[in-house]
C-alpha cells in the first residue's frame, strides 16, 4: 500500500483518496456476491415483484388485456367457495408429509446407522428414488395405484380386497403423501445419518455405565444432539410440500372432488388452464407469504427445540 | 495527401457496400416464416403436413412454414403459455372444446374473406352446423378441418365367446338400443372380459360421456349456453343408467381400472373413427364399426371437430390466413380426410371416404361416418370450459361411486357453473 502511495501525485496527498482499503475490499466482497445477487435480483426478486404487479390486475392471455383492477383479486381470493377446501387439503398434506417424511427417515437412519457387512447397500437402495426422475416415478406409482393395478393385486393373493386408492377421498390423499415420502425420504435419511455420525460416541457409553436404556438414551442424547438437523429437514420438507405439484398433476388431477386439489395445483389450475392469470399470481402471493410465515415461525422456534446451535 | 486517399477510399467502399447491404435486409424482410402448433407428433400426419407446406412453397417461395408439436394433454395450456410469454404461433390448432374462448376472445384473425377470394375454395360447401362454433357474427375465425363422428368399435370374438348377442346381430334384428347394447357387454364382463368402454373418458372426461347421454336427449347446459340443464331429468335418467352399467351390472370398467379395447381386452368401444388406424395389425381380432345405440331419445350421432386459426397478434396474419386456404381447399382436404374427416359435402361421399379410409367397409362409411357428419351434434362447448370441466369433473366424483345420490349431485353441480354460464 505505501507502495502505491508513491505513485501519487504530491498534489493529491492533501485529499484522502477514494480507494481507501475498505472501499477496495467492499468492492471485492460486492464481486465475489455479484454473481448470486444478480441470480437472486433477475431470478427471484424480479419474478417476485411482477407477480404482485400481475396480481393487481387481469390479464387476459387470449384477448390480450391487461387492466389493472387494484384489490379485486385479493377480494376474490376472499369470496372463493373452494379456497378453504385447497387449504385444507393443502394443510393436510403438508402435515402428514412432514410427520411421515421425518419419522420414516429417521427410523432409517438409526437401523442404517450400523457398522454392518453390506450396510452401503441398503444405504444406496433408500436414497436411490432422491435420484429418480420425479414423473417417471409417480406415472409408476400411478399403475401400482390403479384399482387393478400391482399393490392390489398383491393384496389379493393374501386374499385382500384393497381399495381404489385414487377414487376415493381419504385414499386418494394417503397415496399421494405416500409417494412423496418414498420418493424423498432418502435425503433426509442422509442427513439424519450424518447428524447421527456426529454423535459422539463417549456420550452413549457414559449413559449405559449410568444405567440409562436404549429408548432414554435416544430421547436424551441422540434427539438433543441431532435437533439441528431435525430444525433444517422439517423446514426443507414443510417448504417442499407446499411446491408439490407433479404427483398431483400425474395421479389424481386434484381429485376425486377437490379433496387433493393443494395450493400450488389450484394456482397452476387458475392460471394456466383457466387462464385467470391475475388470480393465478394473488394465490401466488398467498403462497409466498404461508412459506415465509412458517420459515419465519420454525426459524423463531429454534431456541426451543433445537438444542445447541454450531 | 495520404489521409485524403484514405477517406476517398472509405468512402467508396461504403458506397458499394451500403447498397448492397441494404438489399440484403431489404430481401431478408421479405422472407416469411410461419410456425403452427399442432398436437399431432404423428409421423405420417408430419410427412402430410410437410408435403402441404411444400405445395404452398411452390407459389409462394417466400414463405417458409413450420410445424411444432405439443403434447396432446397439455395442447391448450401449452399454446395459452405460448401466447402470456409473448411467442405465440402464427396459426394453431384449437380443440372444439376451446373454440368458443378462442373466437369470443378475439385471439384469432376472420378468415371469411380470405376463404372466399380463393379460387375454388368453395367454402359454402362446408354446412353451417360444422362451422358454428367456429364463427362469430357471420364471420369465421378458424376452419373446422377436423370432423370426426363418434362410432363404436366392436370386438366380435369377445362377444362371441361370451355367448352374448354381437351389435350387427341386434342391428339386423332392430334391437341395437343402450339396454340391448349394455346387456351384451354385461355379459362379457362376467365372462372375465370388459364390457364397455368410453375411450378416453376415464370417469374425468365427462363430455365424451355426450356420446351416451345424447340419446338421452340430455345436455349439460340449455341451446342458449346460460341455464344449466345437468340437474333435469334427462341427464338424471342417462347418469343413472351409466351408475348402474358401472356399478351394478359390472358391464363398464369402474373408476380407476384402465382397459384396453385395442389390446383385444374389451367387447366394445365409444371412439372417434379415427381410432381404426390403432386396430392391432399383427393378431388382429374380428372387429365391426357400427353406429351408436338407440337411446329413449331415438337415434343420434356426435361428432369431434378440430379447428385451424390464425392468431390475430400475427405479424403475418395475411399471408397465415392464404396458408390456412391452401391447407384447407378442396384438393388438400381430400389428402387430409384419410386423417381427419373433412366436413365438404364434396368429400362425404362413399367412394372418396372409401379410398382415404380403407380399413372401413361401406356399409361402415354410410352408416356411420357419412350419417354421423351429416346428422352430428358436436361435442360439448362453452366459453371458460376449462373451469367449467375442472367444476363439474370434480362434481361428478361423487358420482362415481357405488351409492351415489345422483339428483344431489347433479343439483350442486348446477349450483356451482351456473355463474361460469353466465359469462
Amino acid at each position: 500500500m505505501a507502495v502505491a502511495q508513491d505513485h501519487v501525485p504530491s498534489d493529491a496527498r492533501s485529499t484522502s483518496p477514494f480507494w481507501t482499503v475498505a472501499r477496495r475490499d467492499s468492492l471485492a466482497g460486492f464481486l465475489f456476491i455479484a454473481p448470486q445477487l444478480i441470480g437472486v435480483i433477475v431470478f427471484v426478486l424480479v419474478p417476485l415483484g411482477l407477480v404482485f404487479w400481475y396480481s393487481l390486475h387481469e390479464w387476459n392471455v387470449l384477448a390480450n388485456t391487461f387492466t389493472y383492477t387494484g384489490s379485486e383479486n385479493y377480494r376474490m381470493l376472499l369470496s372463493d367457495p373452494s379456497i378453504v377446501r385447497v387449504l385444507g387439503a393443502t394443510a393436510i398434506f403438508s402435515v402428514g408429509l412432514v410427520i411421515f417424511n421425518l419419522s420414516l427417515a429417521l427410523l432409517l437412519a438409526v437401523l442404517l446407522n450400523q457398522r454392518l457387512p453390506g450396510i452401503t447397500v441398503f444405504r444406496t437402495l433408500f436414497f436411490s428414488p432422491v435420484v429418480v426422475s420425479l414423473v417417471a416415478w409417480t406415472i409408476v406409482w400411478g399403475f401400482l395405484l390403479q384399482k387393478n393395478g400391482g399393490i392390489n393385486g398383491m393384496l389379493l393373493v393374501f386374499g385382500m380386497e384393497g381399495p381404489n386408492w385414487l377414487r376415493e377421498e381419504t385414499t386418494a390423499m394417503i397415496s399421494v403423501i405416500v409417494v412423496q415420502v418414498f420418493k424423498n425420504v432418502g435425503l433426509n435419511m442422509i442427513l439424519f445419518l450424518a447428524a447421527l455420525q456426529g454423535v459422539p460416541k463417549e456420550l452413549y457409553e457414559a449413559a449405559r455405565i449410568d444405567g440409562a436404556p436404549p429408548f432414554k438414551q435416544f430421547r436424551r442424547i441422540t434427539l438433543p444432539l441431532i435437533s439441528p438437523t431435525i430444525l433444517l429437514t422439517s423446514i426443507i420438507t414443510i417448504v417442499g410440500s407446499l411446491q408439490v405439484f407433479a404427483q398431483i398433476a400425474v395421479l389424481t388431477q386434484g381429485g376425486p372432488g377437490l379433496s387433493t386439489t393443494v395450493l400450488v395445483y389450484y394456482l397452476y389450475q387458475q392460471a394456466f388452464q383457466f387462464h385467470f392469470f391475475g388470480y393465478g399470481s394473488t394465490l401466488s402471493i398467498l403462497l409466498f407469504v404461508i412459506v415465509a410465515v412458517l420459515t419465519f415461525a420454525q426459524w423463531q422456534m429454534r431456541k426451543r427445540i433445537v438444542f445447541y446451535e454450531s | 495527401m495520404t489521409h485524403k486517399r484514405t477517406l476517398t477510399s472509405a468512402m467508396t467502399a461504403l458506397a458499394v457496400v451500403v447498397p448492397l447491404a441494404w438489399g440484403g435486409a431489404s430481401h431478408a424482410q421479405e422472407a416469411i416464416n410461419l410456425r403452427m402448433t399442432i398436437w399431432s407428433a404423428n409421423e405420417a400426419h408430419l410427412t402430410l403436413f410437410n408435403e402441404i407446406a411444400a405445395g404452398f412453397k411452390e407459389d409462394n417461395p417466400d414463405v417458409t412454414v413450420t410445424y411444432e408439436s405439443l403434447p396432446f394433454d397439455t395442447y391448450t395450456t401449452a399454446l395459452t403459455t405460448q401466447i402470456a410469454g409473448g411467442n405465440a404461433p402464427d396459426m394453431a390448432w384449437i380443440f372444439e372444446t376451446s373454440a368458443y374462448d378462442f373466437v369470443a376472445s378475439g385471439a384469432l384473425h376472420p378468415l371469411t374473406d380470405t376463404l372466399t377470394a380463393t379460387e375454388g375454395y368453395n367454402l359454402d360447401e362446408v354446412n353451417g352446423t360444422a362451422t358454428e362454433r367456429w364463427s362469430q357474427d357471420g364471420a369465421l375465425y378458424a376452419y373446422p378441418f377436423s370432423t370426426s363422428p363418434f362410432g363404436m368399435f366392436v370386438n366380435n370374438d369377445v362377444i362371441k365367446a361370451s355367448g352374448a348377442k354381437t351389435p350387427a346381430e341386434l342391428i339386423a334384428a332392430g334391437e341395437w338400443t343402450w339396454e340391448n347394447a349394455i346387456a351384451t357387454a354385461a355379459t362379457v364382463g362376467k365372462a372375465g372380459k370388459a364390457g364397455l368402454i368410453i375411450r378416453d373418458f376415464k370417469y374425468q372426461m365427462w363430455q365424451n360421456l355426450a356420446s351416451v347421454w345424447n340419446g338421452w336427449g340430455a345436455s349439460p347446459w340449455g341451446e342458449d349456453g346460460k341455464t344449466c340443464t345437468f340437474a333435469e331429468q334427462p341427464m338424471i335418467d342417462a347418469l343413472s343408467f351409466i351408475h348402474e352399467a358401472a356399478f351394478q351390472q359390472k358391464a363398464m370398467p369402474g373408476p380407476g381400472e384402465d382397459v384396453d379395447f385395442f389390446a383385444g381386452n374389451a367387447a366394445m368401444t365409444i371412439t372417434q373413427i379415427s381410432r381404426a388406424s390403432l386396430l392391432p395389425k399383427d393378431n388382429p381380432f374380428d372387429w365391426d364399426l357400427v353406429p351408436l345405440p338407440k337411446g329413449p331419445a331415438g337415434e343420434y350421432a356426435l361428432i369431434g371437430q378440430a379447428g385451424v386459426g390464425v392468431l390475430a397478434g400475427s405479424k403475418n396474419a395475411e399471408t397465415a390466413a392464404k396458408f390456412i386456404a391452401y391447407m384447407t381447399n378442396p384438393e388438400n382436404s381430400a389428402k387430409l380426410s384419410q386423417f381427419f374427416p373433412s366436413a365438404r359435402k364434396s368429400l362425404l361421399n362413399a367412394e372418396i371416404l372409401k379410398k382415404t379410409n380403407p380399413l372401413l367397409s361401406q356399409e361402415q362409411i354410410d352408416r356411420v361416418v357419412i350419417a354421423g357428419i351429416e346428422a352430428g351434434k358436436v361435442i360439448p362447448g362453452h366459453t371458460g370450459f376449462a373451469q367449467i370441466q375442472q367444476t363439474v369433473r370434480a362434481g361428478l366424483d361423487s358420482i362415481w361411486r357405488p351409492d351415489a345420490d345422483i339428483p344431489a349431485a347433479t343439483q350442486a353441480i348446477c349450483g356451482q357453473i351456473g355463474r361460469m354460464l353466465q359469462r
